[in-house]
């Protein structure tokens, strides 16, 4: 079973290597079938190896496949771990990844850049599966930055409008913010170990790290990348931009497997954030945070992708909440049923955009119910699940969060923001979905039912109703929470916190256009509908600042005492110049000048 | 007798090069390839392993003025070999990118080319300190010249400055390379510029903090080190595009060769002492020259302020004195020389199309010239260091040797990696994206452009994902140089310098 491990992430590398390099060559039927292909071929072998680890009773195996370097006693090789979350996240990656390489094909149909996105999204997938497959943490880095790089790409990727140019270059740039944290932890690590050998780092901190202030510090500087990856706070602020980027890529990487990068990372290392319950605590509150602003922005959003980007964060929010909680189990399974009424989501919006001739501004849409109806099963269902409607798979996992969530953080500030973000979740969701199909219709749609991109659609909306259902081998990577006694009345107000949402919004939508209309232009609403005001915080401490300091300094201070000698010699050269003008009379006077000089010198 | 003819090949060449071109046009370019060929072929027949247990592959050493204790003294071990070969195929890699731009005296450039080349070899061969200063100064001319002739608008103020900067420098060299000596007839009565007796020397603090500063900073003008750094710029933008990538990737390593065989083992002690302060000036050389090149409108200076960024890391690493980070901060020469050289090149050939580098005028180069583009883009990432290249490796084993040393450096030097993103990222969306330039007529790589370029790109890859070769060959004279400075005076030194040369003049 493990032979072959290698090759899921290498199909999708190898194809995107091929398509990089020769795509331009290629007919368009030829690049669909080795981009498309080489993903499905992935999804195959994903499936086989998690049939065959769970049928062999889900213990964690390591493969080594080859070293990449060694020196002055640090060897990194290139290996795998394959454990249930190792399952979990390489199933959502190629199952939810070949849906959407199936939908792209379509999609994308026609754009001069073909080839090029489906290398660029096949390098994606197999730096994120490298990701979530290393047995190493450099390697960890690897994938780590290469999906940073896709991402980069992929929202560049249509490149003549600059401002794609400048959403993807702050992309990578704030998330490298936290590279920078998760590098540091590297180096700690290493000088505390001597290794970045993902197992034995977890396993020798648990031994000797256990009364010192180090699982504090390497904690925080994960979690620091996390943050950056995953779009939390403070980091968040590059997410939205990111929606530049064509819709089934916002779909895969700022949706369903990136962003979640930051998840899988602090449940991959959860042994050393188990060491450090401060910094738990922080990541608890970092995601309550999170979810509740970023489901505030929501709700106020204009523009249809922006929504589904801070409903993202936000959702994320809510792992990054699990996860502080010690709920890891939980963490993961939202983030599974997540992708996929995520990706559900972004892929039915792509073909609302798609009908709509690339309208995204949702205040000229509307009344689409009738003239786009699978589009409208499709956002129902998605909508439903984000809201966390019972009988759909987001009810499910969100239920899960917080009930367990109580039982550490029960009437703390974090889970009464996680609860009140569940009605705000439901209120957004509504909104979405009235704004699109009821109301007037302001632009007239031109229906679009190609089977690619209907029957990923068909399959996300089972996923999305069904997706709680698949199970994941989960247990013997993370310890069982302790059981608590969970009051009926909390209970409850979890189930009615998001129907209270509807309901709330269903009136604002009957009978509350007044309000809304003054809401919508209020102050509050206008800051919400800027993030916050994140944005423009960090425009005028970091990047104005910056961008100051490098156009004073551009002909570079260093060289000014360089040019000041430079000049001095100069002057000097003018000066001594005087004294060979080829006039005699100075010549003379200069002469007898000197003679009295030392005459004088010499009577005195 | 390889070591000699190692050098004299291209001194030899240099002089054929020239008269060749007389005779017949276009000859040139040919006969450079050609006797950079035998170059290489001769190094490859040397033995590429030590004698049992011993350091260097291969020695000579002959008398030169006896009286003066001069010899010609050759040896080469893994540090010079990787750096010998590094020389060579930047050289031919040179060769190729001028094989259109040049075309006035074009038998005198490559002779000058040559005779660069020719220095840099010596350099990294020489083991008397006369003879070394001699080479630096072989190498240093013909590159004056290059820029003087050959360059673009301003060239005569770059050559100038570049020509005083290294020249006082090297000046200051001389002088401690005399004080050096001097100590050392003082103390033994015997006048030697043998790397090997002068290693011997016992030194007393003072004298030896001075005499290596007066090494350091002419290894630093060279690296160069911050605040020593503003030839640089003026330099790398003004030289023709060979030029540029000579200096960048080659003639900025004898820098760092210089500390790492002359610097650190002769001053172990007052090395050690300086460490802190030279590593702080490489953590701050890194930022300053990223945030500059950040700041830059023309691209060619863009790439230059580059090499201050990244060598900064080479002194980062060469000073936190461990093994990690010496074989760091080798395989960052290497990295930084293929990465950079590329760039330069594709300098070149966006100016030779657009006649231009001002990225406010270009723009949109991806769907005019798709394959310089995917080409740029790589070699941007290279320099950005991602996981995968060469640079990765270099950076991070500098990084996680620095760490061990001084951790609060060594975090303000991992800022640089926000920095390199800024750079670089910049490049890519102002040169490839965007709107198209408007150009007259432009054709996307020819065969001999894609040939330079991909031979480059596949060796940024293959010691990026395989870079075990390259410090597998530099690990014994990283840990030379590393004994050298925990026990100056012991046992270590009869194992630096072998006196039995395995070669005798006829």
């Amino acid at each position: 079973m493990t032979a072959w491990m290698g090759w899921i992430p290498a199909l999708p590398l190898f194809s995107s290597l091929v398509l990089l390099l020769l795509g331009g060559r290629m007919s368009a039927r030829l690049v669909t079938l080795l981009g498309v292909g080489s993903v499905l071929g992935a999804a195959l072998l994903s499936a086989l190896l998690i049939a065959g680890f769970v049928s062999a009773g889900s213990t964690a195996v390591s493969v080594m496949l080859q070293p990449w370097f060694s020196s002055a006693g640090l060897t990194i090789a290139f290996g795998f771990y394959f454990d249930g979350l190792s399952a979990v996240m390489i199933g959502v990656i190629t199952g939810v990844g070949s849906l959407i390489h199936l939908y792209s094909a379509a999609y994308m149909a026609g754009d001069e850049g073909y080839a090029r996105f489906f290398g660029y999204l096949n390098l994606f997938v197999g730096a994120m599966l490298l990701l979530v497959l290393a047995d190493d943490f450099l390697l960890l880095y690897l994938g780590w930055e290469g999906v940073g790089l896709c991402s980069f790409l992929l929202i560049g990727f249509w490149y003549r409008e600059p401002a794609n140019g400048y959403a993807a270059r702050k992309a990578f740039v704030v998330t490298r913010i936290g590279d920078i944290a998760l590098a540091a932890a590297l180096l700690i690590m290493i000088q505390q170990f001597g290794t970045l050998h993902i197992q034995t780092v977890i396993e020798r901190a648990q031994l000797e790290w256990v009364a010192t202030d180090w699982p504090f510090w390497v904690a925080l500087l994960l979690l620091g990348g996390a943050v950056g990856k995953s779009a939390q706070l403070p980091l968040q602020t590059w997410l939205p931009d990111a929606m530049a980027g064509p819709t089934p890529v916002s779909a895969l990487i700022h949706a369903a497997t990136m962003v979640t990068a930051g998840v899988y990372l602090i449940a991959r290392t959860q042994g050393i954030f188990l060491l450090a319950p401060r910094i738990m605590e922080l990541v608890a509150l970092v995601g309550a945070l999170t979810l509740f602003l970023a489901a505030c922005s929501a709700l106020v959003q204009h523009d249809l992708k922006r929504v589904l980007a801070y409903s993202t964060i936000s959702q994320i929010g809510y792992m990054f909440f699990a996860l502080g909680a010690g709920a890891f189990s939980a963490a993961i399974f939202h983030l599974m049923t997540h992708a996929f009424f995520k990706a559900l989501l972004f892929l039915a919006a792509g073909q609302v955009i798609l009908s709509l001739h690339h309208e995204q501004d949702l205040r000229r849409m509307g009344g689409l119910l009738h003239r786009l109806p699978f589009s409208a099963l499709c956002f129902a269902i998605g909508c439903a699940a984000l809201a966390a409607l019972p009988l759909t798979s987001g009810f499910y996992s969100k239920d899960a969060i917080l009930l367990q969530a109580y039982g550490l953080h029960g009437g703390s500030l974090a889970w009464w923001l996680a609860l009140t973000g569940a009605g705000i979740t439901a209120l957004y969701s509504l909104r979405l979905f009235l704004k699109l199909f009821f109301g007037e219709v302001v632009t007239e749609p031109r229906p679009d039912m190609r089977p690619t991109l209907v029957v990923p659609l068909a399959l996300l909306c089972l996923l999305a109703l069904l997706g709680a259902l698949i199970p994941q081998p989960l247990g013997a990577v993370f310890a069982p929470l302790a059981a608590t006694e969970v009051p009926a009345a909390v209970h409850g107000a979890i189930l009615i916190m998001p129907w209270l949402g509807l309901v709330t919004g269903a009136l604002l939508w009957r009978y509350g256009r007044g309000l809304r209309q003054r809401w919508n232009d209020s102050a509050l609403a206008r800051g919400w509908r800027a993030g916050w005001g994140f944005d423009a915080l960090y425009d005028g401490l970091l990047v104005r600042p910056l961008l100051l300091l490098a156009r004073l300094n551009r002909k570079d201070l260093a060289d000014q005492p360089v040019q000041f000698v430079a000049w001095l010699s100069g002057c000097a050269h003018a000066w001594l110049s005087i004294t060979q003008n080829g006039r005699l009379r100075r010549y003379a006077a200069g002469i007898a000048m000197g003679a009295v000089l030392v005459l004088m010198v010499v009577t005195l | 007798m390889s070591l000699v003819l190692l050098i004299l090949i291209p001194l030899l060449g240099a002089v054929l090069v020239w008269l060749a071109e007389r005779w017949r046009c276009g000859l040139a370019r040919g006969l450079s390839l050609v006797v950079l060929g035998l170059e290489a072929l001769l190094l490859w027949q040397v033995p590429h392993e030590a004698p049992a247990g011993g350091l260097w592959w291969l020695q000579f050493q002959t008398e030169w003025l006896p009286v003066l204790g001069i010899s010609w003294h050759f040896a080469l071990d893994g540090l010079s070999a990787l750096l010998l070969w590094l020389t060579l195929f930047i050289g031919a890699v040179s060769v190729l990118a001028s094989w259109r731009d040049i075309d006035q005296r074009v038998g005198f450039f490559y002779c000058n080319l040559l005779l660069s080349v020719a220095g840099i070899i010596g350099v990294f061969l020489a083991l008397d300190l006369f003879l070394f200063f001699v080479f630096w100064e072989l190498m240093l001319i013909p590159m004056v010249l290059l820029i003087a002739i050959w360059g673009h608008e301003n060239r005569h103020y770059a050559a100038t400055k570049f020509f005083i900067f290294t020249q006082a420098s090297s000046l200051l060299m001389l002088v401690a390379i005399l004080g050096l000596v001097f100590v050392h007839y003082g103390q033994t009565g015997v006048m030697s510029f043998d790397y090997g007796d002068l290693l011997r020397l016992q030194l007393a603090p003072l004298p030896a903090f001075w005499l290596m500063l007066g090494f350091f900073i002419a290894f630093a003008v060279k690296l160069p080190m911050v605040a020593l750094h503003t030839w640089l710029p003026d330099a790398h933008t003004e030289a023709p595009t060979a030029g540029s990538v000579l200096l960048a990737a080659i003639l900025l390593k004898t820098g760092a060769y210089g500390l790492l065989r002359f610097t650190l083992p002769l001053f172990p002690d007052a090395s050690a002492e300086f460490a802190p302060l030279a590593m702080g000036l490489g953590a701050l050389g890194v930022l300053y020259g990223a945030k500059l090149a950040f700041a830059q409108h023309d691209m060619k200076r863009l790439v230059a302020y580059t090499s201050v960024s990244h060598m900064g890391f080479v002194l980062l690493g060469i000073y936190a004195l461990n093994d990690l980070a010496l074989q760091g901060a080798v395989m960052q020469m290497l990295a930084h020389g293929l990465s950079t050289a590329a760039l330069f090149i594709i300098v070149g050939m966006v100016y030779a199309r657009w006649h231009t580098r001002d990225l406010r005028e270009l723009g949109g180069l991806w769907s005019l010239l798709p394959r310089l583009s995917g080409f740029t883009l790589l070699f941007a990432l290279a320099s950005l260091g991602l996981p995968g290249l060469a640079n990765f490796v270099a950076e991070f084993l500098i990084l996680a040797g620095a760490f061990q040393r001084d951790w609060p450096i060594t975090l303000v030097a991992l800022f640089g990696l926000v920095g390199a993103a800024l750079y670089a990222l910049l490049l890519v969306q102002r040169s490839l994206w965007g709107a198209a330039a408007p150009q007259a007529k432009t054709h996307d790589c020819s065969a001999r452009e894609w040939g330079i370029l991909a031979s480059l790109a596949l060796l940024l890859l293959v010691f990026g994902l395989h870079p075990q070769p390259v410090l597998d060959m530099v690990q014994r004279p990283v840990a030379t140089i590393l004994a050298e400075r925990v026990m100056p005076n012991t046992g270590g030194t009869d194992q630096v310098v072998q006196r039995e040369s395995r070669e005798q003049l006829p």
